[in-house]
Order: structure tokens, then C-alpha cells, then sequence
């Protein structure tokens, strides 16, 4: 009997990380043990695949076998042994270890476009990327169609960026072609810095081949003859693969001279960025390719009229590149299907937090939040209670549970303070403190300020400095007030997008949570449970059965109490580490 | 010519014209910190937000270049609210020792705090102090007064062309520096000095000299190089304390490290202050009239013996005109003879 | 300058210092102009910045090469051959502007011509030591610009044959008609702030003030009006001949008014031999210079600062400059002194101020009559101004040149008077340094320019370095035919194989110990102060 069998590997930075090499190579080594290359050799192939956004499960094995995949979650090498053994020798699915429902749930509501290919499709094969219709984009656009038309193609599509601004491509696409110079440049920008954020990555890593495709398209409709790729040195995979994809592109005459015969040539490079966030602000960008420090300068002038090196660029975000392909492939109206009026198409997500489901996923613009988080998400874990979510990163906003039947789009989410930005989005629960969380996303952006503009720089310093001290416990009577006004102040007169955003955080969470901001200041008392000086431990008495755990586990040695008898702490003595609220098995322990 | 309304006022200006320059043109006051005109527009102290009408946000008017029918209004309650805030910032960041602060008096901080009347600050918070100080000879750099207004650096690298310092470190802790901390080893040009905004850069030469409400300032010419660059002098107590050029002028206010610093050698204690005659081998003061009758005597006595050609004048290229016409012809006239010449005439 | 004189009929800067930045190339030969002309050298960095293209020919790799798009490191001494060669690229690929040569021109004829014949690439290769390729691409880019600017300064001047040089530098302006236009043109830069006032004004054996020879007898009758006493018809001595006729006992006494001749001028050695054997010696200056010392009387002066008057800057622009402070102890005007000795003398000077000199300059030269103090108020004007409603001449020749036509001069090259030899087997070629200034006599003492210039070196290149066994700040001996000095070497890749550099500052290790005063320019006597043989022995 011959059998037909597939096996793939997630092997994104996620599935690496979570031993998808080992697992790979058990894999290897297990069906060569068995025997099994002398009877299924040439059907019976392991790949790597990038990755399938839910990361949170790794590693995750697809086993098909004649067509019939099973999809296993939380592999590790010592389990293969078994899988080799009962389901591709034995022919039965160890159905403990594969996925349950929640699994499908997760990918129910998603509409996969730019992902459609990850995780199917082995990133450092072109021929793979190929075989799944790769390629038939370019030949299409350099054989039958005008720069014009690609640009129409993009227009008519309502593609906008997905780096976070949300400008219409095909507009961008057209200011370019129409200016006159003899060199113009298309910059891919991958310099994803949010924190949590790693959609475009995830999309580098898993079919690197749709990016090119893009930027070759965009190129030739631009006219543009030499591209950049700036990608930052912390991808060291995504850059490992962008680059084999490149070797093999030019190899298939996809990039270089005279592309596919034709009268166009392109050429792409690829710049590694630092890892300083400001540099994905576009004019920061191309200072920082430029050989400059990466800080931004004012617009206008923007990059389509003077980029790098004073010429016509344009700069186009990973995730919205990797779209074009599948739009000239399937055609305009198949992509505006998707979304709303304003917002077609799908987007990319990285969904973290206190969901259940954590990982990258790809809805079409317009479903709810609510549908992300209780259905994609599978809903709080521990069943907790939803508090806020906060989107677009620290430049967005945070939105309340109140609210999250709100549309996913660029509009309705910047109506309410926040911001689609490059597709972060962590989940918020009542354990959360929305002070805390706006310190977290003021701490970044001070960080990561270039220092150039007065605002941004001592400005989110001195947002900071009052947001820490209000969760320290030395809020003032007036700093919500202050906070207001230098955000205000702040948005307005900031030079770049990092600076008008950074108090975005601040504002929103005060508009939907000030009472917690009242209670830090007020009361001295921080409502989640989060801010440590704000927090007491006590011993409620009613409760607690005297069985001396906590006593035993205090690291401080502040409790004290007779066996069988209920306990006291000593506040004096106190670290408000937490562990004996962790211990207690009676909740005989609160904490506020 | 582009003609637009800045605070209903008709400006007329050339094509590429910011806003700031049409205002200025038109005498309308835009604060700022950041802007040189003979520098590349910044946009980085934000003090110069105007309101352009259509325009979504305020934008700096160092960056904006003008446009025809363009309204432009440079003051409103909130653009004046945020240049309060900025000021307001940057003071919560500065030493604030304006009493023994060289530039106290010619300082744009100063000026502005001064302007929004800014005795208290909302925003004191930490400040950045550093301990090091740039042992180079020439320029005082006291980073902690230092507004990151980059004016040092794009001169440095726009005019200059010697790119000796840049900006590093992120966020607040963002320092204009040499490269890796190190003293500062350029042209010594001192032209970042000429263009700070504060007391972040001083010329060491003149520290504890002169308060500038007694400083006396005279424009003259340069001394060293042919290139004839105007130069001001800082007079105070009969002593040149430091030099500086006024942008307008064929150097554009630029000097190099000879013109800017190399004053010292006129209220050097080598100079000469009487006239001397040399007797048995040795130099002795005399009193003019003792010296002059003494020259006069022997420019008479060799005249008359060998003839007006056996004496002969060098001039000098570092006299002015008036006197190398008077030399010539004193030489000329008065001895008579064509022996008169300077060595650097070729 | 005597150069430019006789092929154009007056000898400046053709244009002005604003205008650099409109060149779309600069030629910059001889000059070191980052180091000695700091601010003229930021418009030429501006001129690049805004997509001017620049040429630096130069045996050092000066700072300017930094932003230059062809430099040619021709051997110290081969301008003649380098620019003759660039001379006969240009006439054989017929990128000459017949229009002006036949309109404005005289001299390009078949004999001039014929001689350019011998100038091939080639020929120029050999002589200059830079390669062909470049010589033709620096013809063309020169040839093709439409506002171009040659810059020179003592690296053409200070040679045997500076004036050969300088012709040569004409006639490539003339071949190509850039001269007489706006941004287009031949620029001496001046190396000192009134250099070109001296000049203007006279200070020379043969010119009156406003190059007025002395001896046409209606110029000599105008001046004998002006000054009411009769004058001598013979041109008189120029320096380096009144220091040789003092040697030789002639010249008996001397007037020095701020100048060191005796660190300034070339063979130390012999010029205080020649200054010793005046019978008089006067020196009038602000130090007591190592001129000032051999003196039998010195006469303490005001400096810069301490009067009033007027420089006129290398673009022949006459400024103001002005009193700030009081001169130190009983030092007095140059002005004062000069008139009190004439008084002394018979002949009263009757100035009241400073001014009635300038307006009796005005009438001495008609060139610069319509200048007044009061005009000087508003910034400086350019000469020619001939009347007070005159705006000043931004460029020169642009209706014709002052002789009438711009004359072509046939030049051949000739070597330098000293060429290395076994036994002096090392080029030596002097100039200044960015942070001291001619004798040091000023900025030697200021202090923190002390700091920052550090002690007197001999730059010298790394393989010949090798070769000796020098190393950085190893003590070296340099000797020549006139004498020797020790200082520290400095390994430096800016001066090429077989040539160094000592910067003549230094009164402790003086260069002009070392250079001639016997090799002079036949026309102007300029000496030979960029090529001399030296030997070089580490210590």
C-alpha cells in the first residue's frame, strides 16, 4: 500500500522558539528508523512552513496523509515517536494530541489573504510559492498591463496602508508615477517596532516571495528602478529568508535586468535598521538608509515628492505589499468584497493579552471586536471579565468593554481615540491597570523618542514622570488636569506621527477610566490590584483556617499568627510581593 | 512672487519662501529657537506653529514653504498656549542659572521665558546633569543648558563640511556630542558657538569678562587672511573679549578659528609701549620726541651723504590703506626715492 | 599679480567671493584653501553642495580634495606642463571659444599654438606625474562648464617661473572666454587682510598708487601737483633686491613698518647678514619681532583694533575698519608716527583725521574716487567705484580688459631652479597650517591656538618614512644648500612620494632657513619659496 504523506512543520520565530527544529528533526529520524523511506520515500516529505499565526500552540505539526490533514498542537520531539507510529504507520490519529474545535474556531472567522499562503507554503522554495499561483501577478502586470492600469487595478481595490496611517495606496502609487525624475525609489517598509507587534515579520517569514512580488508591481507601476527593503537586525530570520527569496527571484529573472524579458528592470536591497522604533516613521526611514541618524524632519515636503536622496519615493509597509499580488491576481472587486466602504480588504492582527487564543490573526476590516475576542480569541482566559482593548500600539488608544461592538476599521476606530496603526491589539481584563498600562506605552515612546522636537522629547518624559508618580502613590490633586493639557499640547505641536500619537495611551485611558485615575490619586488606591505602593495585603479573618502556608512562604517574614488561628500581617514588614495571595487556598487573602 | 496673508497683512514674497522668512519680511514676530536662514529648515523646537487655513494641523512655519492666496495666522490662544508649554518644557530641563550665565542678556531662552512671563514651572522633573566637561581650548560645552535646537550640528555639517559632533542617545537623554563622548578635536571655526541659542556653547576665551549690558560693539575687518571677513569686536574695560559676525555680510557671519579666537595678541603683555633706541648693543624706552628726533636725524644725516636711494621702506599688508599711502609717500615725497615696497605683493 | 598686470592690464580678482557659489566648476590649483582661506573655501563647499563639480590640482592631498570630484597630484613645480597639457586637450578637441578669442584677444596665433602641440597628454604625464586620463577629464570638465573659476594662491605664485604660471592660468581663461562674466573668471586669493590695499596703494618701487607708473612723466607731474614736491623718475628697489644691495652696501638705511622679513622672506641666514650691515635700521611694529631686533630703533604701533582706516580684501573690496580700544602704554598710529617723522624731515603731512587720507587717495586714483567713509558705512564697496552715485564692480572686464585685449603668452616649461638631486634628494614645498598664521608673530600668542597647533613637523609620506626609518614624532634633520633645522616628522599620506612639507611658522624650526632667496621669478622676483631641495635625516 502506498501512502501519501505530508508533514508540516510551523517554523516561524515562534515554532523555532518552541522547538519546531528539534521536533523536525525527530520527525527525520523517526520514519527513517521505521523504515519508512523504503516504502514511502518519495511521498512521504517533511517540510518547514512558516507561520500559522497561532503561535500561542506551537509547535504545530500538520500530518496529511492522502489529502487528509490533522493538525497537532503542543508537539515536542518526544511525542513523534508515537505519531509516526500510530497514525502514519498505524493509521490512527492520536487524537489526545490534535487540535480540538477551539482550534478551528480560531480560524472560523478569519479571511485569510495575505496569509492565505503562510504556513502552506515552504518560504525558501520559490517553486512552492509558485505552485500556489505565485508570479502570476507580475507576468500579468508586465505583459498585458500599463503602469496606468496597475495603478487603477490598486485604486479601484481601496487598498490603504497597513503600516498604520491608513493612505489610500494606489493615491500614493499615482503622486509617484506622475512625478518627473529620472530616479525614483519604492522602500518596503519593515521596520515593525510596536511592542507585541509581529505581523510583518510573521508575513516575511512565511511567504517573503508576496512581498517582492508587490514591490516589483509597485515598482514597475511607479517607475521606479531600484527598491529598498529596511527591515530591522532583530528578524535575523525573516531577513535570512527575504534574502534567499531575493537569490531565488533574481535567478528566475522575477528581479534584476530586463525582468521576465521585458523592458524593466528592478533591483532590490535590503538595509537593516537598528532597532530604533522612530525609524519607522517614513522620513526617519530614509534619513536612517540615508546613512543619517534616523530622525524624522517635517512634512512637507513628503517622500513622494523628496525621499531618499531628494528623490520620489514612495514607502509602502510589508503587509500592504504582500496584498497587491492577490489583488491583480483576483481582481479589484474581489478584494473590495472585503470590508467596509472606507476600509476594504482584511488586516492583520497580533492578538495578545488576556485572551485565550493569543496569535496572529487575518479578519476582513469591519468585524467587530467583540467577534475577535470572544470568538477568534475564544474569549478572557481564567473567564474573567473584559476591561478594555488597546489597539494600533503606542501610538492607539484604549478602547473600553462597553464599546467593542465597534467596527474594525480606520474610522470608527479613531473616532473613539484609538487607531487600526500596524495591527497590535492586547486584550485588557479587570486584573489590568489602565494607569499602569498607559505608564507601560509612556515609558516606550520616551524611550524611543528621537529627541528631536521640544514635545516628544521632554514632553512624554514629563507625562511619564506624573503617570509614575501617580502610581506610585504620589499623585497630586491637578495631574489628571496637567496630564490632559501637555497631551493636548503634545499632539499638536509634536514634529513626527510618534510624538502626535504617544499621548494617545494617556488620553484615551483617562477618557474611559478616569475613576481609576481618581481612586490612584485620591484614594491612594489602585483599583486592579496592580500598582504595587498602592497595595495592601490583609488577612481576612473569617477566612483563614491558621494552616501557616502563607507564614511559610513569605519571603519578608511579615506574617505571624499561631497554628490554627488566624493569621495577621505586618504591613510594616510587607514587600506586597503577592505570594501569599497566591498561596492561600482559602482566598482568605485580599489584595487592594 | 507669491502673495499671501499672514494676520490679514499682504506679503508679497519670492516662490520657495517659508513662512517664517515671508513674516520676517513683513515684520511679523514668529518665535524660535531652531531656525537659521542660512541654514537648512529644521523643525525641531516647534515654538514657530502658525495655523494655515485648510491646513488639519498647525504646522512650523521654518518648513512650510508659502503659497499663493495661503492665509496664515501666527498667534491664537492655542498656538500660544503650546509655545508657553515648549518654553515651560524646556525650562523644566534647564539650570536656570541665569546669574552667572555668560549669556545672560543675548539668550533666546532667556528672551522667551521673559515673554511668557515664566516664574513657576508645571513641569519640573528630573534634569539632565552631566558631570564631564570638553577640555578642548576654545569652547565651553554645557550640554545641560543645551536646547537640542541641532543648529551646532547642521552647521557644523552643512557649512562647515567637518561634521565633528551629532546628536546620540534616544528620547531625553538625547546629547548633541562628539563622536563617543570624546573632547571635542575640529577646525575649531566656532561656528556652532555663533549660532546657540543659549549658553550651551561659550567661547572659553571670554568666560567672567564682560556682563553684555557693558560690552561696547565694534564692527571692523578681520585681521589674519585676504578673505576680508567682517568682524565684531566685544570690547570691555579696554580689552577685546570675544568676536563674533553679523550674518549680513559678504562672510556670511562665518569665521574660522584665526578670526574667532585669535584676538589675544592685542592685549598681549609682548606688545611694545614705548619707543625704543638701542644703545651699546641693548634696547632702551625712550619718549617719542627723543626717538623720533633721533630717526628723523639719521634718515637726514645718510640722505645727504649717500643720496635719497640708499635708503629704502618696506610697507606692510597688515596696515590699511591710509597708511601705506602715507608710507609710499613719505618714502616718496618726504625722502625721495622709489625704494618702497611690501613682501607680500606677488 | 604682475602677471595678470601684463596679459590683462590689472592684476585682482577678477570676481567676487558671493559669486563663487553660482561656479558650476571650480579649478582650484596652488591652493590650499580649507587651511589659508577658510571662509572663500565654505562658498566653494557651498558651490559642490549645490552641483558645482571641482577640480583640485595640488602635489598635497589638501583638505579641499575632501570634496573634490578629480583631484591631480601634479609634482611640485609642473604647473606649466600640467596646465599646457590640459591647454592642448582643450585646442585639439576644438573646445575653444572662437567667438571671444577673435572679439577679445590677441596672441592665438600659430606660434602659440605650435607650442601647445608639444603638451600632449602624454608629455604632461610624464612631466607632472598625474595620469593622462585625468589630465584630458580635467581639460573637458573645465572646457564645458559655463561658469567656471580657477582659484589660485601662492602654489602658483611663489615659484621661479610664477609668473610662467600665471600666464598659463590666463590663457586657459582666454582660450575657453571665461573671463569678463559673472561667476567666470581667474581669483588670486589674497594670504593676508590688506595685501591688496599695499598694493593698490603704491607700495611697490615702480607704481604709484592705483598702478600709475613711475615713470611716465605725466603720471610723475600729477603726483608732483598732488603732493606739491618733485619726484624721483627712477622705479626703485624691490625688496629682495634692497636686501641684496644692503648686503652689497649700497642701501644704507631701512624704514620697516610691520613686517618680519626676516621669518617671512626666503634664506634666514642671509637676510640678517644683509639687514646687519645697514648702516640704520628702523622697525615700526606692534612686537618685537626677530626683524625688530636687529633694529636701532623701534617705534611701538596701534594694531587693527586700536584705529581707524579701511583694508581692501582679495576681491578688491574696500571695507572700514575701526577703533574698539586704546593701543597699550604711549604706541601710536602707524598714521601718527609716519606723519611726525615726515614733519621732522621738512615735509608736514596736513591730515586732520584719517579720512582726508582717503578722500586724497581718491583723487590720486580715479578708481576708487567715488568711495567714500560715509558709503563705507553700509558694508564694504568694490573697486573700480570712480563716482560717489557708483554701485562698485561685482566682476571684472566685462566690457574689455584694461590693456584692451587679453593677451595669449606662448610658455614653456622650465623646471624648477633646485630640483632633487643625491644628495638634497626631497622636494620641500612651505605654506601655513589652518590654526597659525604667517609669522606667528599674532596668533602665537594666543594661547589655546598654542594648544591646538602644537609644535613645528615636517610632513612627510609613509614610504619614504619606511624608507629612512622615520617614524611619527621621530626627530628628523632637514637640511638644504642654505642651511638646516630639526623638528618631529609627521607620517602623512597628504604630501606624495618624494615630497615634504613644513609649514613656516615656526620661529624654533624656521622653513625659510632652508629656502632660497637666489631663485627669483624674472618679472615680479617673487622667490621660490614652494620648491627646494632638502635633505632628510632622522636624529
Amino acid at each position: 500500500m502506498q501512502k501519501e504523506v505530508v508533514i508540516k512543520i510551523c517554523m516561524g520565530t515562534g515554532g523555532i522558539a518552541a522547538g519546531g527544529k528539534e521536533v523536525m528533526q525527530a520527525f527525520i529520524e523517526e520514519l527513517k528508523q521505521q523504515g519508512i523511506d523504503a516504502t514511502v520515500e518519495k511521498h512521504c516529505s517533511v517540510h518547514q512552513v512558516g507561520c500559522r499565526g497561532f503561535c500561542a500552540r506551537d509547535v504545530l505539526v500538520d500530518v496529511i496523509m492522502n489529502g487528509e490533514k490533522t493538525t497537532y498542537q503542543f508537539i515536542k520531539p518526544d511525542m513523534v515517536p508515537r505519531i509516526v507510529e500510530e497514525h502514519i504507520v498505524g493509521g490512527v490519529v492520536v487524537d489526545e494530541w490534535a487540535v480540538k474545535e477551539d482550534y478551528h474556531a480560531f480560524h472560523e472567522k478569519q479571511v485569510k489573504v495575505v496569509l492565505a499562503d503562510c504556513g502552506e507554503i515552504d518560504p525558501e522554495s520559490i517553486d512552492s510559492y509558485i505552485e500556489r499561483g505565485g508570479y502570476e501577478a507580475l507576468k500579468r502586470v508586465l505583459s498585458e498591463m500599463s503602469p496606468e492600469e496597475v495603478i487603477k487595478v490598486i485604486k479601484d481595490s481601496g487598498l490603504r496602508g497597513r503600516g498604520g496611517a491608513g493612505f489610500p495606496t494606489g493615491l500614493k502609487w499615482e503622486f509617484a508615477r506622475q512625478k518627473n525624475s529620472d530616479t525614483k525609489y519604492i522602500i518596503c517598509n519593515a521596520d515593525e517596532g510596536d511592542p507585541g507587534a509581529f505581523m510583518d515579520r510573521s508575513i516575511i517569514e512565511g511567504n517573503p516571495h508576496s512581498v517582492i512580488e508587490g514591490m516589483v508591481i509597485g515598482a514597475y507601476a511607479i517607475g521606479a528602478k531600484t527598491g529598498y527593503v529596511y527591515i530591522r537586525a532583530e528578524y535575523p530570520l525573516a531577513v535570512e529568508r527575504l534574502k534567499i527569496a531575493l537569490a531565488q527571484a533574481k535567478e528566475k529573472k522575477f528581479l534584476g535586468e530586463n525582468i521576465l524579458g521585458k523592458d524593466f528592470s528592478f533591483e532590490i536591497k535590503i538595509k537593516l535598521g537598528a532597532g530604533a522604533f522612530v525609524c519607522g516613521e517614513e522620513t526617519a526611514l530614509i534619513a536612517s538608509i540615508e546613512g543619517r541618524r534616523g530622525m524624522p524632519r517635517a512634512k512637507p515636503p513628503f517622500p513622494v515628492e523628496k525621499g531618499l536622496w531628494g528623490k520620489p519615493t514612495v514607502i509602502n509597509n510589508v503587509e500592504t505589499l504582500a496584498n497587491v499580488p492577490y489583488i491583480i491576481r483576483n481582481g479589484a472587486s474581489w478584494f473590495a468584497q472585503y470590508g467596509t466602504e472606507k476600509s476594504k480588504g482584511t488586516k492583520v492582527f497580533a492578538l495578545t493579552g488576556k485572551v485565550k487564543n493569543t496569535g496572529l490573526i487575518e479578519v476582513p476590516m469591519g468585524i467587530s471586536l467583540r467577534e475577535i475576542i470572544y470568538d477568534i480569541g475564544g474569549g478572557i482566559e481564567g473567564d474573567r471579565r473584559l476591561k478594555a482593548v488597546q489597539t494600533g500600539g503606542p501610538s492607539g488608544g484604549c478602547i473600553p468593554e462597553s464599546m467593542i461592538d465597534i467596527s474594525v476599521d480606520y474610522e470608527s476606530l479613531q473616532k473613539v481615540g484609538s487607531i487600526v496603526g500596524s495591527g497590535g491589539m492586547v486584550v485588557m481584563d479587570e486584573t489590568d491597570c489602565m494607569v499602569n498600562i498607559a505608564r507601560y506605552f509612556l515609558e516606550f515612546t520616551q524611550t524611543e523618542s528621537c529627541g528631536k522636537c521640544v514635545p516628544c522629547r521632554i514632553g512624554t518624559k514629563r507625562l511619564l514622570e506624573i503617570l509614575t508618580r501617580i502610581t506610585d502613590g504620589r499623585g497630586r490633586p491637578g495631574d489628571i488636569d496637567l496630564l490632559l493639557i501637555l497631551s493636548e499640547d503634545i499632539k499638536a505641536g509634536s514634529l513626527c506621527g510618534l510624538g502626535q500619537t504617544a499621548p494617545n495611551p494617556v488620553l484615551s485611558t483617562i477618557k474611559y477610566f478616569r475613576d481609576e485615575y481618581e481612586a490612584h490619586i485620591h484614594d491612594k488606591r489602585c483599583p486592579a490590584g496592580v500598582c504595587k505602593n498602592l497595595l495592601t495585603y490583609t488577612i481576612l479573618e473569617e477566612f483563614c483556617k491558621g494552616c501557616t502556608m502563607c507564614a511559610r512562604v513569605c519571603p519578608a517574614g511579615a506574617i505571624v499568627g499561631e497554628k490554627k488561628k488566624p493569621h495577621r500581617i505586618v504591613q510594616e514588614i510587607c514587600i506586597k510581593c503577592g505570594a501569599c495571595f497566591e498561596t492561600c487556598k482559602f482566598k482568605a487573602i485580599r489584595k487592594g | 512672487m507669491i502673495t499671501l496673508l499672514i494676520d490679514g497683512k499682504q506679503v508679497e514674497v519670492k516662490e520657495g519662501t517659508t513662512i517664517l522668512e515671508a513674516a520676517r519680511q513683513a515684520e511679523i514676530y514668529i518665535p524660535t529657537l531652531c531656525d537659521d536662514p542660512r541654514l537648512e529648515p529644521y523643525g525641531a523646537c516647534r515654538l514657530c506653529l502658525v495655523q494655515v487655513k485648510g491646513m488639519p494641523r498647525l504646522v512650523t512655519a521654518c518648513t512650510t514653504p508659502v503659497a499663493e492666496g495661503m492665509e496664515v495666522q501666527t498667534s491664537n490662544e492655542q498656538i500660544e498656549r503650546i509655545r508657553k508649554t515648549i518654553v515651560e518644557l524646556l525650562l523644566s530641563d534647564h539650570p536656570n542659572d541665569c546669574m552667572v550665565c555668560e549669556k545672560a542678556g543675548d539668550c533666546t531662552l532667556q528672551e522667551l521665558a521673559y515673554f511668557y512671563n515664566l516664574r513657576e514651572n508645571r513641569f519640573l522633573g528630573e534634569r539632565r546633569q552631566y558631570a564631564q566637561r570638553d577640555n578642548n581650548p576654545f569652547i565651553e560645552r554645557d550640554m545641560e543648558k543645551c536646547v537640542l535646537c541641532g543648529k551646532c550640528v547642521r552647521v557644523c555639517e552643512e557649512v562647515q563640511a567637518v561634521a565633528a559632533i551629532d546628536i546620540a542617545y534616544r528620547g531625553f537623554n538625547a546629547k548633541v556630542t562628539p563622536p563617543f563622548e570624546k573632547d571635542l578635536n575640529c577646525e575649531f571655526c566656532g561656528q556652532c558657538i555663533s549660532v546657540c541659542p543659549t549658553g550651551a556653547l561659550i567661547g572659553k576665551l571670554s568666560i567672567g569678562r564682560g556682563r553684555q549690558k557693558d560690552i561696547q560693539k565694534v564692527d571692523t575687518i578681520c585681521p589674519y587672511c585676504g578673505c576680508g571677513c567682517n568682524i565684531t569686536l566685544h570690547v570691555s574695560r579696554n580689552e577685546i573679549i570675544r568676536v563674533s559676525s553679523s550674518p549680513d555680510n559678504i562672510n556670511e557671519g562665518w569665521l574660522c578659528v584665526k578670526g574667532r579666537f585669535g584676538f589675544k595678541f592685542v592685549n598681549s603683555p609682548d606688545r611694545l609701549k614705548k619707543p625704543l633706541i638701542k644703545k651699546n648693543g641693548k634696547f632702551e624706552e625712550v619718549s617719542w620726541d627723543e626717538a623720533l628726533d633721533y630717526v628723523a636725524s639719521k634718515f637726514r644725516e645718510i640722505k645727504d651723504r649717500y643720496g635719497p636711494d640708499a635708503i629704502g621702506g618696506l610697507s606692510s599688508a597688515r596696515c590699511t590703506n591710509e597708511e601705506n599711502y602715507l608710507f609710499q609717500k613719505f618714502i616718496r615725497a618726504t625722502i625721495g626715492t622709489n625704494n618702497v615696497d611690501h613682501c607680500a605683493r606677488y | 599679480m604682475a602677471g595678470l598686470a601684463t596679459v590683462f592690464g590689472s592684476g585682482a580678482m577678477t570676481n567676487s567671493i558671493p559669486e563663487i557659489e553660482n561656479n558650476d566648476l571650480l579649478f582650484v590649483i596652488g591652493s590650499n584653501t580649507k587651511e589659508n582661506h577658510p571662509i572663500v573655501a565654505l562658498r566653494m563647499i557651498k558651490a559642490v553642495r549645490k552641483g558645482a563639480k571641482l577640480i583640485v590640482a595640488d602635489p598635497r592631498k589638501v583638505p579641499m580634495v575632501r570634496f573634490a570630484h578629480l583631484w591631480l597630484q601634479h609634482r611640485p613645480g609642473t604647473d606649466v606642463a600640467l596646465l599646457n597639457s590640459m591647454m592642448h586637450v582643450i585646442v585639439k578637441e576644438d573646445l575653444i571659444d572662437r567667438e571671444f578669442i577673435v572679439m577679445r584677444t590677441e596672441g592665438f596665433n600659430e606660434e602659440f599654438i605650435n607650442n601647445l602641440e608639444e603638451y600632449t597628454p602624454e608629455v604632461g604625464e610624464k612631466i607632472t606625474g598625474v595620469p593622462k586620463e585625468k589630465i584630458i577629464q580635467a581639460a573637458r570638465m573645465y572646457a564645458m562648464a559655463k561658469h567656471p573659476g580657477i582659484y589660485y594662491t601662492m602654489g602658483i605664485t611663489q615659484h621661479s617661473h610664477g609668473s610662467d604660471n600665471v600666464f598659463c592660468i590666463a590663457n586657459l581663461a582666454l582660450m575657453t572666454g571665461n573671463l569678463g562674466k559673472e561667476s567666470a573668471g581667474v581669483n588670486p586669493l589674497r594670504g593676508q587682510n590688506n595685501v591688496q590695499g599695499s598694493t593698490d596703494m603704491g607700495c611697490i618701487p615702480n607704481l604709484y598708487p592705483g598702478y600709475q607708473k613711475v615713470d611716465i612723466q605725466p603720471v610723475r607731474e600729477k603726483f608732483e601737483r598732488l603732493w606739491g614736491v618733485s619726484l624721483s623718475d627712477r622705479p626703485g628697489l624691490t625688496a629682495p633686491e634692497m636686501i641684496a644691495e644692503a648686503e652689497a652696501g649700497r642701501l644704507k638705511a631701512m624704514y620697516i613698518m610691520g613686517e618680519n622679513p626676516v621669518l617671512s622672506d626666503p634664506d634666514i641666514g642671509h637676510t640678517v647678514k644683509a639687514l646687519k650691515c645697514l648702516d640704520f635700521l628702523v622697525v615700526q611694529d606692534i612686537f618685537l619681532t626677530e626683524t625688530a631686533e636687529l633694529a636701532d630703533v623701534v617705534l611701538p604701533s596701534a594694531c587693527f583694533a586700536e584705529k581707524d582706516g579701511t583694508f581692501t580684501n582679495t576681491e578688491r573690496r574696500v571695507q572700514r575698519i575701526r577703533k574698539a580700544i586704546n593701543p597699550p602704554g604711549e604706541a601710536r598710529e602707524d598714521s601718527w608716527i609716519i606723519m611726525e617723522l615726515s614733519k621732522r624731515l621738512g615735509y608736514d603731512m596736513k591730515y586732520t583725521n584719517i579720512e582726508e587720507i582717503f578722500q586724497e587717495i581718491g583723487m590720486a586714483w580715479p578708481a576708487m574716487a567715488g568711495i567714500t567713509y560715509s558709503r563705507l558705512e553700509k558694508g564694504g564697496l568694490q573697486w573700480p567705484c570712480p563716482t560717489t552715485d557708483h554701485p562698485g564692480t561685482k566682476y571684472l572686464f566685462k566690457g574689455g580688459f584694461p590693456r584692451g585685449r587679453g593677451r595669449f603668452t606662448v610658455v614653456k616649461y622650465r623646471p624648477s631652479a633646485e630640483e632633487p638631486d643625491k644628495e638634497y634628494p626631497f622636494v620641500l614645498t612651505t605654506g601655513r597650517i589652518l590654526f597659525k598664521y604667517h609669522t606667528d608673530t599674532m596668533t602665537g600668542r594666543v594661547d589655546p591656538i598654542n594648544k591646538v597647533a602644537g609644535e613645528p613637523f615636517v610632513e612627510i609620506n609613509p614610504e619614504d618614512a619606511l624608507i629612512l626609518g622615520i617614524e611619527e614624532g621621530s626627530k628628523v634633520k632637514v637640511s638644504s644648500r642654505r642651511g638646516e633645522i630639526t623638528l618631529k616628522a609627521k607620517i602623512s599620506k597628504r604630501p606624495g612620494k618624494g615630497v615634504v612639507f613644513i609649514p613656516f611658522h615656526f620661529k624654533e624650526a624656521a622653513a625659510n632657513m632652508l629656502t632660497s632667496s637666489q631663485h627669483l621669478d624674472p618679472l615680479c622676483k617673487i622667490p621660490e619659496l614652494k620648491v627646494s631641495a632638502v635633505r632628510i635625516e632622522k636624529v
